[in-house]
This record gives structure tokens, sequence and C-alpha cells, in this order.
């Protein structure tokens, strides 16, 4: 196995708790199986890791039935900072802000959770990002 | 049959997935090379993921013991 398929790009562009869940919990399988992990954090995603509100309820996706929002909300599982952190720890994972996110919503650095390294523009990230990637 | 006596049990029972796997990989990092660690896990992610990491991370799993409810894992740290 190459360098390239040992890497796993996330692409997180939805804010709502049940797709960084569901990111969080892909991270974090990547990281603990060797993979180097790498995270492009855009539009409500990248607002979702604001420091002010990374743990407050970030709502579920538009395509939760009624039936199905009490499943998800009252499953017992680790919230997604905490599986970032947890793959941060175990693994090689890196979180960058998308630059034109940051200016979007007139974000410092300082403004993020410190699971966020650092502040990229796409084309580093690509630079990066060469394994398979996942939009989420 | 020999009965290996874990330095560390963990009860996982009741973490969703990956929960059980993030404990047990963080008992391993802490623990010795020889230790023997037991999960107790009720998460069905456990069944595929334990094995698939000790392999990967190159530790031995000892033996996988279906009980009422959850499974037991027994895994030594080879490395």
């Amino acid at each position: 196995m190459d360098d390239e398929e040992q890497s796993l790009s996330l692409v997180l562009f939805s804010g709502t708790d049940d797709k960084l869940s569901a990111a969080a919990v892909l991270a974090v399988g990547a990281a603990a199986m060797g993979r180097t992990v790498n995270v492009f954090l855009q539009y409500y995603a990248l607002d979702a890791f604001r420091a002010d509100r990374i743990a407050r309820d970030h709502a579920l996706s538009p395509e939760v039935t009624i039936e199905q929002a009490p499943s998800v909300k009252n499953h017992p599982g680790t919230h997604w900072s905490e599986l970032f952190r947890q793959a941060k720890e175990v693994g090689e994972v890196s979180v960058h802000a998308c630059a034109l996110s940051m200016e979007m919503f007139k974000l410092e650095k300082n403004d993020l959770d410190p699971l966020v390294d650092d502040v990229e523009g796409v084309a580093a990230f690509m630079a990066d990002a060469t394994g398979p990637m996942v939009f989420i | 049959m020999i009965t290996v006596q874990p330095s560390k049990t963990i009860d996982a029972r009741g973490m969703a997935c990956p929960g059980p796997l993030m404990a047990l990989i963080g008992a391993i990092r802490q623990g010795q090379v020889g230790d023997v660690i037991e999960v107790w896990s009720s998460d069905q992610g456990s069944k595929t993921d334990i094995r698939a990491w000790v392999t990967k991370a190159k530790h031995e799993l000892v033996s996988v013991t279906d009980e009422t409810g959850y499974t037991r894992f027994t895994v030594r740290k080879a490395r």
C-alpha cells in the first residue's frame, strides 16, 4: 500500500451534529488504522468549530424524519468534538480551516477550537490531500 | 484450555462504536509489552473493529468470547 492509499481526506461542509458525528467516526477509525487524515472545514462545519459554539446543539440535517430524530438524539455516542480529539491522539490528523469560509464568517484563528490546526487556502489543502476524499 | 489473566479489564458495555476500540487503544498505549487487556463490549462494530485494529497494530488477539449481551475480547500487547 503506498502513501496515497494510506491517507483519507475529509471535506466537512455541513454543520449539523449528525453529519459532524458521521465525519468524526470516519476520522477516528481512519486514524486508528494508521491512515493520515486531512480535514478541511468549510462553511457551516467551520462555524460549528468555533470555540464558543462547538459544544452547543447544532441540530440535525434537514433529511432527518420525525421518526428518526429521537433515535439520533438519544443515541449514547461520544460527542463529535471528543471523537476528533481522540483521532488526533491516536493518529496523524490535521484540521484545516478554509480561508474563504473564515473570511465569510469574519473569523480569526483564535475564534476556533484548538482542534483546528491552521487556516489554509484550498490549493494548500489539495497539495496534501492526495488520497481518497470524502465530502460531508 | 489455557486461561490468560488480564492485566486490565475494561468494561465498555453500553459504549457506542468506536468507543470500546478507542478504550482498548488507550489501554494498550499505556500498558507494557506482554500486558493482556480484556475489553467487554456490547457494540456490534467491535467484532470487526477490534480484530482489524489488533492485526493492523500488530498485537495479538488472544480470544473472543461471546457472553450474554456482550463479547469479551482479550488482547496481548505485542510491541
